[in-house]
């Protein structure tokens, strides 16, 4: 066997049954040894994609995804996508092409230091220097990529090791003794925790991206019932709670939902798990649930007390420790003074519940595009955005009701992530209606992608809110710089339908409330990849709270629902909420 | 003010690329550094670094915490200054032109128990080993001389008595 035909079957034995990558010079072995195997291998049209589409397939299904490239330009267009991967904690598995083990330190034609551009972004990287060590290396390489707090691990691979004979096929792990992540939490802790638990009045659980990892998403429900706590996520917690159920506070932070901000800010007891305190969520760090004790679950030691001071820190798996919290709650009597806290809180998200219709309003407003989404989404329905306004458009209005199916660049910003995760996700999940949202500045920077969903006839609905600006930095620019708009006028090419008719690809403009609703529902009919371009009011401005000040700050109008408060209806054909019946 | 220094000693696989992964993950996180030194230890594949930076509790245990998440590193142990020894080697090349400053800088290095390790017409190679302020102070009394070249290697630590990492 050659080293090549040693990565495929590694790849094959881990579970990969799919691929996806761009072939190059040095990588012109292992793609003649993929020509005769049974890896499947989907040829994207720009390497960043292929990191993208990795991290979607990972994020949706909760398996490594792959990518492949081949060695300098080819390895460095998978960088942005890597460095996605590693902010937001996906487990990917990124093989590069290098240039032949004698000419590596030479600057050979297409050398590039892989190994170390890649060191800061991933998890780990290896170099494979002997066929020999190819299969224990794609199992370590897999392993760590999962394992613990999840992300990418680049295998970077000379052009000689594809082709060199190797005598026996040897997969046992490698030996990593500086590789053991913590996934019982200290049971003293965990004590302390109940404790704090038990003592407070306003309990209120942040949940992270690592619910969703630890796949927790029960355990979380389960606590919120028992400790009556209302439950608020970051953006890559979204859907690790049903946003639709009534204790639901959606989204914190800079984006996040007015009952949120003010929630955490009142609450006295704040129970963070899996997640790592970002500015983008806290604001203010010194404002920040100023009148809370803080109890932080999170799989890597580090994040605990990185930004924010912590009063019982847990290290841990999400699911395991929840486990353990639960039965301990469950043991003392649950503190019965907190319903009056959730009753609060409730009759609070009832005055607060951001107005999403617009029903008469051309052009239309971005919440009723939304709205209209959710209406032809179903449980399984799979999101993905963008970054910028459609991003927090979608993470503020859109309820996401399981985990898994809202899937977004939360810690980079990655402009152009949305389309190419959403062709991750639609392989990965074939059975879910996939939905891209996009601005029209980031699906510009992946468009050439149409080709591949055309070409493997990937049925992904690709969204475009198209306001002709960079939208969020034109935000910004209103907001805090005078309305001096730099640059962030996208003037009027391309015409989006166009674009994607002259890839073959099925496409419709939207100018109207109720089209993108129909549309939707016809894409999905038609099973083929299809572009809606959503023509919205650019000027509409999302409320957030500005950098470096407190969550409770909001500035921008913040439009409340006044008539039917408490009713944003959904596509819920069982007619109940997700939340019920645990 | 005035940071504490931490000494920080870590047992990392000997593998090309580690000494990159640590120092490059002080550059990125914003820690300082003030030395850092590598070698092979008791344990075949195995090597020990000691790391000298400087930054309130709050940077050292994120330090440690960094550290100990690469997967190249097997352990990290910050050293309490006072139950720790530490040695650290620098050379010095002094300019020596004549007899009198030859015995006297002789003399000098005796004191501070060093030793001369290469001698020519115009200069002295003096060896020290020991804590950083004795070598410092060394320095001091040899610049009145003129120094030629300097070379030191930052220090490497273990704890006192029976205690391991
Ligand atoms: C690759 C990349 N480049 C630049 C940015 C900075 N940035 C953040 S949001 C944004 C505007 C996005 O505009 P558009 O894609 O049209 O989306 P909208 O905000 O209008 O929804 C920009 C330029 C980024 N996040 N990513």
């Amino acid at each position: 066997m050659k080293g090549g035909q040693a990565i495929i079957k590694s790849l094959i034995d881990q579970g990969a049954d799919i691929v996806f990558g761009y072939p190059g010079g040095q990588l012109l072995p292992l793609y003649d040894m993929i020509y005769d195997s049974d890896l499947k291998h989907i040829l994207v049209r720009h390497e960043q994609c292929a990191a993208h589409a990795a991290d979607g397939y990972a994020r949706a299904s909760g398996k490594v995804g792959v990518c492949i490239a081949t060695s300098g330009p080819g390895a460095t267009n998978l960088v942005t996508g890597i460095a996605t991967a590693y902010m937001d904690s996906a487990p990917v598995v990124a093989i590069a092409g290098q240039v032949p083990t004698h000419l590596i330190g030479n600057d050979a034609f297409q050398e590039v230091d892989m190994i170390g551009i890649t060191m800061p972004i991933t998890k780990h990287n290896f170099q494979a220097t002997d066929a020999e060590e190819i299969p224990s290396m794609v199992k370590s390489g897999f392993e760590i990529a999962i394992t613990g707090r999840p992300g990418p691990v680049v295998i970077d691979l000379p052009k000689d090791i594809q082709e060199q004979e190797m005598e026996n096929y040897n997969d046992n792990p490698m030996d990593l003794p500086g590789y053991k992540p913590t996934k019982k939490g200290n049971p003293r802790q965990i004590k302390r925790a109940a404790k704090a638990i038990n003592e407070s009045l306003k309990p209120v659980i942040l949940a992270g991206g690592g619910v969703i990892i630890a796949n927790a998403s029960k355990e979380l429900q389960k606590l919120s019932n028992l400790i009556n706590a209302p439950v608020t996520t970051t953006l890559l917690g979204k859907g690790s709670f049903p946003e639709d159920h009534e204790s639901s506070m959606g989204m914190l932070g800079m984006h996040g939902r007015k009952v949120a901000n003010l929630t955490v800010d009142e609450s006295d007891c704040l129970i963070a798990i899996g997640c790592r305190f970002s500015d983008r969520t806290t604001g203010k760090i010194d404002e920040f649930a100023p009148n809370a004790k803080i109890v932080h679950i999170d799989v890597d030691p580090a994040e605990i007390g990185k930004n924010v001071e912590v009063d019982v820190p847990i290290v841990g798996d999400a699911k395991i420790v929840l486990q353990d919290l639960i039965k301990m709650l469950e043991k003392q009597e649950a503190n019965p003074t907190t319903s009056s806290w959730i009753k609060k809180i409730h009759e609070f998200k009832n005055s607060c519940i951001p107005r999403i219709s617009f029903e008469n309003d051309v052009p239309l407003k971005p919440q009723q595009v939304i709205k209209e989404i959710s209406l032809a989404a179903d449980e399984d329905t799979i999101l993905t955005t963008d970054v910028g306004q459609n991003q927090m458009w979608m993470a503020h209005y859109f309820n996401t009701r399981n985990p898994r199916k809202f899937i977004s660049s939360g810690g980079l910003g990655t402009m152009g992530f949305g389309f190419p995760a959403a062709i991750g996700a639609k392989v990965a999940m074939p059975e879910s209606d996939v939905v891209a949202v996009c601005g029209d500045g980031g699906f510009l920077m992946v468009c050439q992608d149409l080709a591949t969903v055309k070409e493997y006839d990937i049925p992904v609905v690709v969204c475009v809110l198209d306001n002709r600006h960079l939208g969020m930095v034109a935000q910004w620019q209103k907001l805090f710089y005078d309305e001096r708009m730099s640059h962030t006028h996208l003037g009027e090419v391309p015409d989006f339908v166009k674009l994607a008719e002259s890839f073959g690809v099925r496409a419709e403009r939207i100018e109207k409330p109720g089209q993108t609703r129909e549309a939707l529902e016809n894409a999905f009919k038609s099973g083929e990849p299809t572009l809606l371009d959503i023509v919205i009011d650019p000027d509409e401005i999302l409320p957030m709270v500005p950098p470096g000040c407190g969550l409770t700050e909001i500035v921008g109008e913040y439009k409340v629902e006044r008539e039917h408060p408490g009713e944003i209806t959904y596509n819920n054909p069982a007619g109940k909420t997700s939340g019920e019946g645990d | 003010m005035e940071q504490p220094t931490h000494i920080i000693s870590a047992l990392v696989e000997h593998r090309p690329g580690v000494l990159q992964r640590v120092a490059g993950l002080f550059t990125r996180r914003g820690f300082n550094i003030d030395s850092i030194t590598v070698g092979e230890s008791e344990t075949t594949g195995l090597a020990r670094m000691t790391i000298i930076a400087h930054g309130d509790q709050k940077v050292l245990e994120q330090i440690t915490k960094q550290l100990n998440k690469l997967v190249d590193v097997i352990k990290v142990r910050d050293l309490n200054p006072e139950s720790t020894v530490k040695r650290e080697l620098c050379l010095i090349k002094v300019h020596a032109p004549s007899e009198s400053v030859r015995a006297e800088v002789i003399q000098y290095a005796g004191i501070f128990r060093g030793r001369i390790i290469d001698v020519s017409g115009e200069a002295l190679t003096v060896e020290i080993t020991g804590d950083s302020d004795k070598i410092d102070a060394l320095i001091d009394l040899l610049k009145g001389f003129g120094i030629k070249e300097l070379a030191r290697t930052g220090p490497t630590a273990m704890s006192r008595g029976m205690k391991t990492i």
